[in-house]
């Protein structure tokens, strides 16, 4: 056994991948939530040229999907490279089929997976088992983790087995519960790692693959003769994996002194009562075992660690002989089956190889989408263990009211045990929180002997997310892998928490309460809400105040308070001396910032320093004197789903929820971001009606529908608050009245349509017809007014030029209050869709950012008008969103098809004039037109329900299909370019009438800023740490060669004008539109307030030239491609220098940076030049057939 | 007749005194054979800014915090550069690289923002091979309680400062907005310059009537700029035994010329160069050699200074303010009776 290990402190991903990049020679990778990180540590490594054990660097490419990865892999195996990739979910069900492919040829290979839920009735990005239960059949080995040690042990056991086995392993541990847990973990050395894996072994490996020198063939064709006798020659391989394993693991043992069993037990030695489990609801089971083991109660665990091939004697001969009753517990859910596959399993063993009498076995789920898993509920399984008719399935962790499934716990049972600090955070994103906590965990992990653990909970929103910090520190190892239930140190980074966050019931009585306050210690009493006093008082909290905000300002650090909070939790804690702690977080100052230069080190020493003399005991009074209550989440009249169901998932309390609130097959109403009150901006902006041009380029630029505009009646005006501001409309709406509003608790302060109003003040050229001013100063009144104006009447859509921007965004949008980043460069454009289409709209929506922001729990922005209508929205998946919309866009076709049929069917009674208008304006787009069907399908109906006549019945039902349907398909770049590329390539060339909108980020942004196939040339991205070295694809040009295909480059900030009429004319085309919408964003390294410069500047450089083709005009004979934008009056560098993923780049790639910079500008003017010459041309693009007839 | 052009600059013994400015034309080494070639004499390379080196580490770090651990999907939205980036290094590269391509003299320049940061970059600028070391100076004053001699004193603690951790040839380049010009250049040289370099041209932001927005502006110099810089050299030649760089408004070989006499050891292009292009520097080379050929020089050390406020035939003229000698040249034309 080696002696001085040395330990660290990382998260799963981390640990796995280390081995993973040691061990292999090829990595195949795609981002996929939560698995990203292992591919991202993985590039970087290699672009940092660290060498794998055999002293080379790995290749480390990104490909175009889970699929992708999943070939390449197949194919370097075949020629004869070690091999890996990392993958979860939906990715993993892409690799499918070449799973069973590498399986069936008996490969060595590793995945790392870290198993995450697959998306039924809805997506989640939690961790449970489902995608490596998906996959039992490919013949993969499979060895479940269950913690970040073990995710770092098996990554290397794996390996070692794989060689020599022939079988090929999936490597799984829980997405999220160990993917992101930070533990403290003895590292294996190098010298571990090589004496692992045996070298002929590997040449073995090598000496199998393809080579023309000894040529085979592989991947043959076979015919029943043979097929099932070499399905069948593959057993012996399979009956060997499982003593492999073992043998694999005790040398592991011998080497690092960390020994496991192909199944483990825990308990004690005459169990009567026994769980099964793997993964990481192993460590809260084993915490129960042992505190009930300790009250004398016979129960134990038998943990899974190799769960195919399933070794039914190794596993019978784990069990303690005296078990009488067994609780097998799933982490995935098999609607249908008998029960779920480790139990089913476990029943096959015990009638296999079991004793007799065979012991009594029931089946429970636990822990789906992360679900808490804690000793209380293994304590309520052992509870049901013991009864005489103990449930045969049942669930744990959820209130089934429905079908009675589930079990009842208490939660207050079996306690953490007190010697572990408990400290839980609350912060908001980006305020340094989550960071400085990550850093703790590794001071204390790194530098003393106690054991260190943090998780880190975030938001479904991202602006203005709230993090939740939960960091244990113990003189044992910590595998309690669940959420602190009761803390004994609580802090708040975030004064403006305190008004809806209940934080304070984590709190033990005595516990300590840190709060980063503007307040002194005399006087921040009084500004505490009544249930935070009570809380204090009651709980006899001791009670601290910094003001970390005025510190960090002081120390130089402007609003990045991190350190300021991090030393005082250390003074307070206790866990380490105070001027031990102090020093260990200097030297970690000088580690993270020593190569950022000398300046942040010493502002963030002086914050430290500063930390201390700023923290204040508070006297706490034993009387409650607040008058103020929290503020709800949902205030106000809301629909009874809102108050029942979203409310409670608002304030945080979703777990309480039971299976009958929940809707059953994940169809949810829409329209309900407007009742969350977020309130998260300091600034909000405040309209000068003096200055107003009434332009509309503010409420268009809004990325939240934060500002509104409307156009109103004089009369309207009756009830109006004396202040409200108004004034006359200018123009085609002379006699109207007009005002732009802000949502004053829905805008993100981003300051957005301030930077892009026109008008500016004579007297003061910086005031504007919009000026961002603090809230406080004006919430009351904003509200009054903002409530007042959601009463105006809707401007009427008949009065207003659509193709204006001042006449689109007068319209109501459909699209609202997103929890998309502040200052979104993507959500315009959906919001603007909304607005021009928004009652007639489907929406197939890709996943990625717009799908997180547009339907992630618990509210989702898109609404609907006065009528109820508006965009009926859904999500498949990410890679098929294309053929999804496709999809759509048949039935409604087919819709039509028995709507038009059934209509001349019943036009006498009906009435042949109202039917000829009916069938003639099913297709009409005008406003106009669009009203009068409307009116004609209100008469239809009328009518319709005099006839007894089935046909009427169905025309009745789906008569409002002769409203034209206007179906969007909507995504990324990742998905347009790469993932979903096939679908659009072929939605495009169907022919057929859809909007394919393309909100293009350059990068994967919602999975952290990976490069995709739209990332442009000299961009700094993940998979593209050296700057990307290729041109960005110009899928413009790819759906231009179809001819009939309407394609538009838009950028709304730069020109929104031409983006109307774009999507006007894109919507109004009966064939397929590709609109491709340059979308800032926080991954371009831009400060978002300055989106719109960015905009002009990418579009005055020739980087994003604006243009259409219209195939109508091809048609025609005309020119098809207008080119909107002029020649380029400044180079690309100048917009380069602005934007961090290029700025970076000199820092990043000395060596090439120059060279990347000058062919980013060739890629430009190449295009420029390119376009130029198309706009001059005539084209003629024959008729696509279904537009004839 | 063979002509000796050379001369000597910080103690350097250069070819010519014709050099290139710290500015775009020396921003990449791998263009500096071109300048060479062209018959440059040394080179200095564009500024070394503190400021701009902590502006990348915190813009950077800023970028790296900016939306990180936010959204559970996506917890940084970059690569991890820590590893990769060690500033200054890209410019100490730099410098190795320049040295690598060219022959003549590099000389290195450095802007600092703080004491600690001056002297930390000259030390690594010295280690990094540079033959000279160019600080380029410059306080923009705007509060109403800052004092001239503050200022002054800023500067001169941190040319000793610099002086005191290197033992590179040392010029200072400094503006021309000083009470007492040569008092402060006496000082400079004082604390430790070897020379100094007349004049920064400072960023001038301009309005943008139509946007009503201010732009930063600097326009490329011209031949009309000289005279400030002509005056001076005039001046402070007679008082200082330091090296005296023009840098400001030499176009043409009569520019240059005109600043060599009233007394520059060296002349530096950057505007013109831009504006012609490398080619320029044998253009003007040609001229001042043909030109003190005909007038039958021997050596551009006989022009040097030549026409310096003590050398010159009236030296009253580099005294006198422009406007009452040009009013009183205006009036001594008419008899006083008209």
């Amino acid at each position: 056994m080696s002696a001085n290990r040395v330990y660290v402190t990382l998260d799963g991903n981390e640990a796995a991948a280390l081995v993973a990049h040691q061990t292999n020679e090829v990595i195949a990778i795609y981002p996929i939530t939560p698995a990203s990180p292992m591919g991202e540590f993985a590039d970087a490594w290699t672009q940092a040229g660290r060498r794998n054990l055999f002293g080379d660097v790995p290749q480390v490419i990104e490909m175009q999907s889970e699929a992708g990865a999943a070939g390449v892999v197949h194919g370097s195996l075949q020629a004869g490279a070690l091999t890996t990739t990392f993958t979860a979910s939906q990715g993993l069900l892409l690799m499918i089929p070449n799973m069973y492919k590498i399986a069936g040829e008996l490969t060595p290979c590793v995945f790392h997976i870290a198993t995450r839920t697959i998306a039924t009735h809805a997506l989640s990005i939690f961790g449970d088992h489902a995608d490596a239960m998906a996959v039992r059949p490919t013949g993969w080995g499979m060895l479940f983790a269950s913690s970040v040690q073990e995710a770092h042990d098996f990554a290397l056991i794996a390996q070692a087995a794989t060689l020599r086995a022939r079988v090929p392993f999936l490597h799984c541990f829980d997405g999220f519960r160990t993917s992101h847990e930070v533990n403290k973990i003895a590292v294996l050395s190098v010298d571990d790692m090589k004496a692992m894996l045996d070298a002929d072994l590997i040449q073995a490996f090598r000496d199998r693959a393809l080579n023309p020198d000894r040529p085979v063939l592989r991947g043959t064709a076979q015919n029943p003769d043979v097929f099932f006798q070499s399905r069948e020659a593959c057993n012996p391989f399979y009956a060997a994996v499982p003593g492999i394993v073992q043998a694999t693991f005790d040398r592991f043992a011998q080497l690092t002194g960390r020994a496991y069993r192909l199944f483990e037990y825990a308990g004690h030695p005459q169990a009567e009562r026994v769980i099964v489990l793997m993964g990481s609801g192993t460590g809260a089971v084993q915490e129960a075992v042992e505190a009930l083991t300790a009250q004398g109660e016979k129960v134990g665990a038998v943990i899974v660690r190799l769960y195919r091939p399933f070794d039914a004697s190794a596993f019978v001969q784990a069990l303690p002989p005296t078990v009488r009753s067994l609780a097998v517990l799933d982490r995935c859910k098999e609607p249908g089956a008998p029960a779920e596959p480790l139990c089913q399993d476990v029943l096959t063993a015990l009638v296999d190889a079991g004793p007799q009498p065979m012991p009594r076995v029931i089946g429970g789920r636990y822990g789906l989408s992360s679900k808490e898993f804690t000793p209380a509920m293994v304590a309520a399984i052992f509870r049901e263990l013991s009864l005489p008719h103990p449930k045969k399935r049942f669930t744990i962790g959820i209130h089934d009211d429905v079908t009675h499934l589930s079990l009842d716990w208490n939660p207050d049972e079996l306690p953490e045990p007190p010697e572990v600090t408990r400290a839980v955070f609350y912060g908001l994103g980006s305020d340094g929180t989550v960071g400085a906590n990550k850093n703790s965990v590794k001071i204390i992990g790194e530098n003393t002997d106690l054991f260190a653990q943090g998780y880190f909970v975030y938001d479904s929103k991202k602006s203005g997310a709230m993090t939740v910090s939960h960091l244990r520190f113990g003189p044992r190892p910590i595998r309690s892998t669940y959420l602190i239930r009761k803390a004994n140190f609580v802090a708040c980074h975030q004064f403006q928490f305190l008004e809806r966050v209940d934080m304070l019931d984590i709190a033990e009585p005595g516990a300590t309460f840190l709060l980063n306050s503007p307040y002194s210690a005399e006087e921040v009493w009084d500004h505490l809400p009544m249930e935070v006093q009570r809380d204090i008082v009651q709980k006899r909290l001791r009670f601290f105040v910094v003001d970390g905000y005025r510190v960090a300002a002081e120390s130089g650090l402007e609003g990045r308070f991190n350190t300021v909070m991090q030393t005082c939790f250390f003074a307070l804690s206790g866990v380490l001396p105070r001027d031990e702690a102090i020093r260990h977080i200097k030297e970690g100052i000088k580690k993270s910032y020593g190569k950022r230069g000398e300046a942040i080190v010493q502002k963030n020493y002086a914050a430290v320093d500063a930390s201390l003399a700023a923290l204040q005991e508070v006297r706490v009074p034993q009387q409650i004197t607040s008058t103020h209550r929290r503020v709800g989440w949902v205030e106000g009249p809301a629909p009874d789903f809102v108050q029942r169901v979203t409310a409670m998932m608002l304030a945080g309390k979703g777990d309480l929820l039971p299976v009958s609130a929940v809707p059953v097959d994940g169809t949810f109403p829409t329209g309900t971001a407007k009742y969350e009150k977020r309130s998260i901006a300091l600034e909000i902006p405040i309209w000068d009606e003096q200055l107003c041009t009434q332009c509309g380029l503010c409420s268009m630029i809004c990325p939240h529908a934060a500002i509104r505009s409307k156009a109103y009646t004089p009369d309207d005006l009756r009830d109006a608050p004396s202040d409200f501001p108004s004034k006359p409309c200018t123009g085609d709406l002379a006699g109207l009245r007009m005002t732009v509003q802000v949502a004053p608790d829905d805008c993100t302060g981003c300051g957005l349509c301030v930077s892009i109003c026109p008008a500016r003040s004579k007297e003061q050229a910086k005031r504007k017809a919009i000026n961002m001013e603090p809230k406080r100063e004006h919430l009351l009144q904003e509200r009054q007014r903002f409530d007042f104006f959601t009463r105006l009447p809707e401007t009427d859509r008949l009065r207003v030029k659509l193709d204006t921007v001042r006449g689109s965004q007068l319209l109501e949008p459909l699209f609202e209050f997103s929890g998309a980043c502040a200052g979104c460069g993507e959500t315009q454009y959906l919001k603007l869709l909304s607005q021009l289409f928004g009652d007639r709209a489907v929406i197939a929506n890709a996943t990625g950012c717009s799908s997180i922001y547009g339907g992630n729990l618990p509210t989702t922005p898109w609404s609907t008008n006065q009528a109820g209508r508006g965009p009926a929205w859904a999500n498949s998946l990410f890679e098929d969103n294309a053929e999804f919309g496709l999809g759509i866009r048949m039935a409604l076709d087919q819709q039509e098809t028995i709507v038009r049929r059934l209509l001349h069917k019943l036009a006498v009674p009906i009435g042949e004039e109202l039917v000829r208008g009916l069938l003639q304006g099913a297709q009409a787009h005008g406003e106009a037109e669009i009203a009068e069907q409307r009116r004609r399908i209100v008469e239809l109906r009328r009518r319709l329900e005099t006839l007894d006549d089935p046909d009427a019945r169905i025309l009745h039902r789906l008569a409002d299909v002769l409203v034209r349907r206007s179906v969007w398909i909507v995504g990324g770049d990742g998905w347009a370019y790469d993932i979903g590329f096939g679908g659009v390539d072929h939605v495009l060339a169907s022919g057929r009438d859809v909007n394919i909108l393309v909100l293009d980020t350059e990068v994967y942004s919602n999975t952290g800023g990976q490069a995709s196939k739209a990332t442009p040339r000299a961009a700094v991205a993940k998979f593209a740490a050296g700057g990307k070295p290729i041109g960005k694809k110009d899928i413009a040009m790819i759906a231009m060669a179809y001819g009939n295909v309407y394609v538009a480059h838009l950028a709304a900030a730069a020109n929104p004008a031409q983006m109307t009429r774009a999507f006007l004319e894109a919507e109004s085309y009966r064939g397929p539109s590709l609109l491709i919408a340059y979308s800032h964003c926080i991954a371009h390294g831009i400060d978002m307030e300055k989106g719109i410069e960015h905009q002009k500047d990418a579009v005055q450089t020739g980087y994003w030239p604006l243009f259409r083709y219209d195939p109508r005009l091809a048609h025609a004979g005309q020119k098809a491609f207008r080119l909107d934008s002029g020649r380029p009056t400044r180079k690309f560098r100048e917009f380069a220098q602005k934007e961090g993923r290029f700025a970076m780049l000199p820092g990043v790639n000395p060596a090439q940076a120059e060279r990347l910079l000058e062919l980013a500008q060739q890629d430009i003017d190449a295009r420029w030049k390119l376009y130029e010459q198309l706009a001059g041309l005539e084209r003629e693009a024959p008729q696509a057939l279904e537009e004839v007839s | 007749m063979n002509l000796d052009l050379s001369t000597t600059y910080l103690g350097l013994k250069l070819r010519h005194p014709l050099m290139v400015a710290a500015g775009p034309m020396t921003e990449e080494p791998r263009l500096l054979p071109e300048l060479e070639q062209a018959g440059a004499a040394a080179v200095v390379l564009p500024s070394l800014w503190e400021e701009q080196i902590e502006h990348y580490d915190v813009e950077t770090l800023r970028m790296q915090h900016f939306g990180a651990d936010s959204f559970g999907e996506a917890l940084t939205y970059f690569p991890p550069v820590e590893d990769r980036r060690a500033t200054p290094d890209w410019y100490l590269r730099k410098i190795d690289e320049a040295k690598a391509r060219v022959s003549i003299p590099v000389i290195a320049s450095l802007n600092g923002s703080t004491l600690g940061g001056w002297t930390r970059y000259a030390k690594q600028i010295e280690n990094a091979g540079a033959d000279a070391l160019e600080l380029n100076i410059y306080f923009l004053a705007t509060d109403p309680d800052t004092t001239s001699e503050q200022i002054e004193e800023r500067y001169l603690e941190l040319v000793h400062s610099v002086r005191s951790a290197t033992r590179l040839p040392l010029a200072v380049k400094i503006g021309p907005f000083f009470s007492s010009l040569p008092n402060m250049a006496k000082r400079l040289v004082r604390a430790g310059a070897d020379g100094l370099v007349l004049f920064n041209r400072f960023l001038q932001p301009d309005i943008l009537l139509e946007s009503m927005e201010v732009a930063p502006n600097l326009a490329l110099s011209d031949s009309k700029e000289l005279r400030l810089p002509l005056r001076w050299i005039a001046i402070l030649r007679d008082r200082l035994t330091a090296s005296l760089a023009a840098s400001t408004g030499a176009h043409t070989v009569e520019d240059v010329l005109k600043l060599l006499a009233a007394g520059a050891d060296v002349v530096q292009l950057n505007s013109a160069l831009l504006k012609h292009g490398a080619k320029h520097l044998s253009y003007l080379l040609d001229g001042m050699h043909r030109w003190l050929v005909e007038k039958e020089y021997q050596s551009v050390q006989q022009l040097i200074g030549s026409m310096s406020q003590a050398n010159c035939p009236d030296p009253e003229q580099f005294e006198r303010a422009n406007y009452m000698k040009a009013l009183t040249s205006f009036c001594s034309r008419y008899p006083r009776h008209v």
